[in-house]
């Protein structure tokens, strides 16, 4: 069966179970989800905010999505979000450039930062078969500590202890011509370079050489030693290239729709991006499709609460009976199979 | 005469082929029936719908008289149906006894694991039967003919009176085929009926009472093994006659074009699995390397391909020392390796067909240009290869490799490495698991690679084979060159000796 097909039943049978829940909880099901679709999409201003929630899902989505089809499970998009969000900033507080060079350099800094973060768990893997997940993880917490310290000792801001100084207007991913499109939306170039990326990455995977490599050794790793490929190098380029990735979500979350980078919190996007690329079935337009999706649930729920009493936890419960099914996609698949044979053997006996 | 299983009329098919079409198996009770085809021919999906994997789309399935409806292996199980498994499915640090008793646990209140009583029913089984298993023996501790008698075990322990044997002789050495079918004709002696699935008529003649040959889907016949020849059962299930010898001229060799000079190796034990090896092969010729199954044969051709590195020692291809290169730097100056284990080395299986065709090649002209692959390249390379080495798949070049038979899986192997035309073609057991029309189709390739000047290195544990292609025969024992041989000065007697590590000179003298 089609992917695509899979992940619009998990994702209808996931509305399914949002509606029956809040039927059982004493709600119109009905009145909610035009509440939550009307809350992501009723004007340009809250459409512009359901991309840039997105942003970073599409990103995070698509960083654990491209390390999975090249063999790997990346579970450390959060710590290399984090850590790019964190050079970029870096950069963007410490440097006083024209605008046309600093955004360019801080999204530099960003890929950098983030790819530079899993190319150790790509190393650790390569040379010494230490499982990605495992150290991806720890990762998580190395990067989470090292900002908490790091953003108090020099980048401190002016009045809150817990947040860096607000980057300048001149260091942030934001355009009034594109704010002013949007009515006011705090939408942002981080969208443009989250589609851009997909792109690359969609090319990159299916149309060259090192995608062809990077794949093959995900697939078997003998099968690429047999024809010549750099198995070690190829992990840990992976890495570098899903890492790199993360990191730009990190870019456009703190400074395209923050200003500042908080610390003691790691992003949830880095979680959430495993859910998105299950959905998307690691194909980089179905992360794109289901970044969206997974924006609009997020950003119409405020929406929804406000204009009726259904818990935002309901929009949360959703996506996780969605995620349930995309990941038992396999259940579905031989449901249908079931039905066809039984409506096969039905029609046989007519006959 | 009364059947213990009927199969008639079953047709099957899957999406673009029909996979069983009105094919018809009768057992009778207490034989071994064989079911003999090429791969592909539809033996496997026939077995799995016997044992309830699969359900037929017409025909029908009587047990003992009784038409049943087999709907899934344990339907299978309770009509005393059982199947040994081509891959054993063995959990390796359980016992012998724990692993048979997996899904039917005996129990004491209900709650604990009784394995004692279990054991002694094992050990009972086995000596019934003549199987000589060791009921507390872990799994990893034992060697692989004796795994398969757990297997065996393990469906006389669930009571099983027919018993399908997918391949079974295909994982074994020649002392252990003799065993199985010793044990074989001790089943059917006490009341089991068996059917074997194979392609290999030697063991259909040693061991089978009937044969019902299928090919292409379809049921040929079914013939009395003791009065049908060979060559009549081949012929059969290939469609055409067959000739199991190989047709080849004289050999002209002329230069060398490897030289292996005193290669040491050590193995991932850090034991020497290769010592001071010296042989040339020339271009012209094929060199076979007769030897036991572990004896340095793997490491001599991975240390030659670049996957291991030698310890000490030179190799030089065309004159060139090439020890120090990389696996793709030997690649490229000439070597074509067709690898011993298809499935782990040799193919990417989520790959297709396509793909796989230019695992070696991707990054070079023309099938990529500045890093950007070329489909329509890629895919003439791929139809050419698949037309000319007559690979077969469902979907041809968009195949996924996974779908594919081993036989076909193999021919892509062997058409990619013959395409690349290479100074040297290493081929490790090329024919392993493969059937009679396959064999003599891989073999006539090696000899047209041969004829055209190339250097063949054969290595393969099938002494036939070796001896029925090689130009000369180096026999290797525990990693040192025994003697070399010309295949046409000498016979199985000698090579024997010789591979149990005596030497030439001590045999004769």
């Amino acid at each position: 069966m089609n992917n695509s097909v899979k992940s619009l039943l998990a994702v209808l049978f996931g509305l399914l179970a949002g509606a029956v829940l809040m039927m059982l909880t004493g709600h119109n099901p009905i009145e909610g989800y035009q509440y939550l679709v009307q809350g992501g999409l009723k004007n340009p201003e809250r459409i512009g905010n359901t991309l840039a929630t997105a942003t970073p899902l599409i990103l995070t989505g698509l960083s654990v999505a491209f390390a999975f089809r090249t063999g790997l499970f990346n579970i450390g998009a959060a710590g290399q979000m984090l850590v790019g969000g964190f050079c970029a900033t870096a950069v963007g507080l410490s440097l006083d450039l024209p605008r046309g060079m600093l955004l360019p350099l801080m999204v530099l800094a960003g890929f950098i930062g983030g790819a530079l973060w899993a190319v150790v768990p790509g190393f650790l893997k390569a040379r010494y078969n230490v499982h990605e997940v495992v150290s991806t993880i720890m990762m998580n917490w190395i990067a989470y500590w090292t900002v908490y310290y790091v953003i108090p000792a020099y980048f401190k801001g002016d009045s809150v202890e817990t947040e860096s100084r607000q980057l300048p207007a001149n260091a942030m991913l934001r355009e009034s011509w594109l704010s002013d499109m949007f009515q006011g939306s705090y939408i942002n170039l981080g969208f443009f370079i989250a589609v851009l990326t997909v792109i690359i990455v969609a090319f990159l995977i299916n149309k060259t050489t090192l995608g062809y490599e990077l794949k093959a050794v995900g697939f078997n790793r003998h099968a690429s030693e047999y024809a010549g490929i750099g198995v070690n190098r190829s992990i840990v380029l992976s890495m570098f290239i899903a890492g790199g990735i993360a990191g730009l979500a990190g870019v456009a979350q703190y400074t395209g729709n923050a200003s500042s980078i908080q610390i003691g919190i790691l992003p949830s996007q880095g979680f959430d991006g495993i859910a998105v690329a299950l959905l998307g079935a690691n194909a980089p337009l179905g992360v794109l499709a289901s970044a969206l999706f997974f924006g609009l649930l997020y950003s119409g729920r405020g929406f929804m609460n406000a204009m009726t009493d259904i818990p935002p936890e309901i929009a949360d419960t959703i996506i996780a009976i969605i995620i349930y099914f995309a990941a038992t996609s396999i259940l579905i698949e031989r449901l249908i199979r079931k039905l066809r044979l039984r409506r096969s053997a039905n029609k046989k006996q007519e006959d | 005469m009364d059947y213990v299983v009927e199969m008639v009329g079953i047709r099957k098919e899957f999406p673009g082929i029909v996979a069983n079409d009105d094919i018809t198996l009768r057992l009778k009770k207490g034989e071994i029936h064989a079911l003999l085809g090429e791969n592909g021919a539809g033996k496997s999906t026939l077995m799995s719908i016997l044992f309830g994997m699969y359900q037929p789309d017409r025909g029908t399935i009587k047990v003992s008289g009784k038409e049943v409806r087999i709907t899934n292996p344990n339907v299978a199980s309770r009509l005393g149906i059982g199947m040994v498994h081509q891959h054993f499915k063995l959990v390796e640090p359980f016992t012998v006894t724990e692993n048979i008793i997996l899904g039917s646990e005996t129990r004491r209140l209900g709650f604990m694991l009784d394995v004692r009583t279990a054991a002694k029913r094992v050990e009972e089984l086995s000596k019934k039967y003549g199987l000589n298993v060791d009921p507390y023996a872990k799994i990893e501790d034992i060697s692989v003919g004796m795994q398969q008698r757990v297997e065996i075990l393990k469906m006389l322990y669930r009571d099983a009176e027919v018993l399908i044997f997918d391949e079974p002789t295909a994982v074994l050495t020649p002392q252990e085929i003799e065993d199985l079918q010793n044990i074989m004709k001790n089943l059917v002696k006490e009341g089991k009926s068996i059917i074997l699935i194979t392609h290999k008529l030697k063991e259909i003649k040693a061991v089978a009472d009937r044969c019902t040959v299928i090919r292409r889907g379809k049921t040929i016949g079914t013939v009395d093994v003791a009065e049908t020849s060979r060559e009549e059962m081949a012929e059969m299930m290939v469609g055409r006659s067959i000739s199991f010898k190989v047709d080849k001229v004289e050999s002209k060799p002329g230069e060398p074009v490897l030289e292996i000079q005193s290669l040491t190796v050590k193995n991932s034990k850090k034991v020497d699995a290769l010592k001071a090896f010296t042989l040339d092969v020339r271009a012209g010729e094929i060199v076979g390397i007769a030897g036991v199954d572990g004896n340095g044969q793997s490491e001599l051709v991975e240390t030659i391909t670049g996957l291991m590195k030698a310890e000490s020692g030179s190799i030089r291809l065309n004159g060139q020392e090439i020890s120090g290169l990389s696996v793709r730097e030997r690649n490229e100056s000439g070597i074509g390796h067709i690898p011993e284990d298809r499935q782990k080395r040799g193919l990417v299986l989520d790959y297709t067909l396509e793909e796989n065709i230019i695992l070696q090649v991707y990054n070079k002209q023309p099938y990529s240009k500045h890093g950007i692959l070329q489909p329509a390249v890629i895919r003439k390379h791929a139809e050419q290869i698949i037309q000319s080495f007559d690979v077969r798949s469902g979907t041809g070049a968009r195949s996924v490799v996974r779908s594919m038979s081993g036989g076909n899986q193999q021919k892509a192997i062997i058409g990619r490495e013959v395409e690349r035309d290479p100074d040297l073609l290493i081929a490790v057991q090329p024919t392993r698991g493969l059937d009679v029309g396959s064999i003599e189709y891989i073999h006539k390739r090696l000899v047209e690679q041969r004829d055209k000047g190339k250097a063949v290195l054969l290595v393969s544990l099938e002494l036939d084979e070796v001896m029925n292609l090689s130009d000369r025969i180096a026999v290797i024992n525990n990693g040192e060159l025994v003697g070399i041989v010309n295949a046409s000065e000498t016979n199985e007697q000698e090579l024997g000796l010789m591979m149990a590590g005596i030497h030439k000179e001590e045999g004769t003298s």
